[in-house]
């Protein structure tokens, strides 16, 4: 036998009992910021392929949505922040060790050519909004940002993708987390991230060519994260006994319903299904279900992430306290 | 980096919790939360039994996993010293150091929101004191010291007895060292 236990209260919320540093907030803000670059990516993409015709809402009117989702990703982030009054602290210095200092950055980046990108597009794709500022010192930026939608776009895809795969990133590179302390996890998250930026085009654009043409997009980025998290699988289940660990509650343990029915199952393979034979139009009727399911399992994937990865820990020791007995004391 | 250490004997500490008392009465940490806590390991099966009292705290690590993730340069080492502390004033409070921590011995100060953690009492250690944790206890098994120094207390234990560091593995190269 073998067992360490606390025996002073060391009661410090919220890393005892069982770590819980991060919550729904950073779930949802890893979510939305892997839509940003979704959303970002398959604009520009589209815009440098010339695919006007077959894809007019991604060319258009798709990228007004990256600033709006990415905002309320980083309210999200604002919310998670215990110390909220230094939040210009991340500002005043660039930490070359710290992944957050980079994402920080990025983010000041994405801002900028996301509006660009929009303004590049204002008047094609929303020709009533462009209009009030017709004949306005405004429009003259308007038509130089037009001008210049090519350039912009390219600008938009490193960006994008920086963004995409930071947010992976800044979970593996801690170390101390077992879980999440694998190189997988960046191209993990860009690719689901641009998997729910192609499904959210397959939800909501009208023209039956753009719907297919991303639907067909989408089934090419589920294969390939279900290789990635094949992968991280053989990873974890073959490292060192912190990983077995982690392995442990994805394999049979309490993450297992979780990981396999909500996240692999009904996230991945069934939309895939549904995906492909949508493609060979044989299932139309289910055309809406299958990008749900795929917005709804990028957003499981990130809770798995977020919450199993924090609770991965070299040292784990039994703790008997239980915090009602220091309300008693009042 | 001015290397500084802390030694623990196992052999000596009884468990008592004078040093986490001492701590919270020297630095005033809020109550529910603890800069140091004791853990007792016991090994073998009955009647063949071991039991090991460990004090334990931040372990003011060399190559400090805090130090590196924080995006802000609120987490450092103190004056060239391997000392980790926090600056409350460049705290955002994202809580990456806790998750970069393998030890889990930050904590979230209330109500402040800052992290907060020991400081190896380096307010003391600027006078030439001990830790409060080091100089209350009252079995005398924790020294504090500069490992720099040959002829130091920490260094002569360290050449003299058996120790371990906790979790070596993680590549921390951790600086409280228990004699064994």
């Amino acid at each position: 036998m073998h067992e360490e236990i606390l025996i002073t209260a060391r009661s410090n919320p919220p890393v005892d009992p069982v770590m819980h540093i991060w919550g729904w907030e950073i779930s949802v803000y890893l979510f939305l910021g892997g839509l940003t670059a979704g959303i970002m990516f398959f604009s520009a993409l589209m815009l440098l392929l010339n695919r006007d015709e077959e894809a007019p809402f991604s060319v258009n009117r798709l990228s007004l949505l990256a600033p709006v989702v990415l905002s309320l990703g980083m309210a999200t982030l604002f919310l998670d922040l215990e110390h909220k009054l230094f939040v210009w602290r991340f500002y005043t210095t660039f930490e070359p060790t710290s992944p957050m200092s980079y994402g920080a950055w990025i983010l000041v980046l994405v801002y900028p050519i996301t509006l660009l990108q929009v303004l590049s597009t204002l008047r094609s794709g929303y020709p009533l909004l462009a209009s009030l500022l017709t004949g306005t010192r405004p429009e003259r930026v308007l038509l130089v940002c037009e001008r210049w939608r090519r350039p912009i776009a390219w600008a938009a895809i490193p960006v994008a993708v920086a963004l995409g795969i930071y947010t992976g990133i800044l979970l593996s590179a801690f170390s101390a987390r077992p879980f999440w302390n694998t190189g997988l996890l960046g191209p993990l998250f860009l690719v689901s991230g641009l998997s729910t930026g192609a499904a959210l085009i397959a939800l909501i654009a009208r023209r039956h060519s753009e719907k297919r043409l991303f639907t067909l997009i989408d089934a090419g980025l589920i294969l390939t994260e279900l290789v990635i998290v094949a992968l991280l699988l053989v990873n974890l289940s073959t490292g060192a006994q912190p990983q077995l660990d982690a392995a442990a509650r994805l394999l049979g343990g309490d993450y297992t319903a979780w990981f396999w029915g909500a996240f692999v199952a009904l996230g991945l393979l069934i939309p895939l299904l549904l995906e492909a034979a949508e493609i060979r139009a044989t299932l139309r009727s289910l055309a809406l279900l299958a990008p749900v399911l795929v917005l709804v399992g990028g957003y499981v994937l990130r809770v798995i992430a977020v919450d199993l990865g924090q609770e991965t820990t070299w040292i784990d020791y039994g703790s008997e306290f239980n915090t009602e007995l220091l309300e008693r004391l009042h | 980096m001015t290397h500084y250490a802390m030694v623990i004997d196992t052999r000596l500490c009884i468990g008592c919790g004078d040093c986490v008392i001492a701590c919270k009465t020297e630095n005033k940490v809020p109550e529910g939360l603890n800069r140091d806590w004791v853990v007792e390991a016991t090994r073998g099966t009955y009647p063949d039994l071991s039991t090991e009292f460990r004090s334990e705290r931040c372990n003011h690590c060399s190559h400090a996993t805090c130090v590196y993730m924080c995006p802000t340069g609120a987490s450092h080492h103190w004056k060239d010293t391997n000392i980790v502390l926090v600056d409350p004033n460049k705290c955002t409070g994202c809580k990456a150091c806790i998750a970069a921590c393998p030890y889990d011995a930050r904590l979230v100060m209330h109500p402040g929101g800052y992290i907060d953690k020991c400081t190896f009492c380096h307010h003391r250690v600027e006078k030439g004191l001990d830790p409060a944790c080091v100089s209350t206890c009252p079995t005398r098994c924790m020294y504090f010291g500069l490992l720099d120094d040959p002829s130091s207390e920490v260094s002569e234990l360290l050449r003299r007895r058996d120790y371990k560091v906790l979790a070596p593995e993680t590549g921390n190269r951790p600086n409280v060292y228990y004699l064994t």
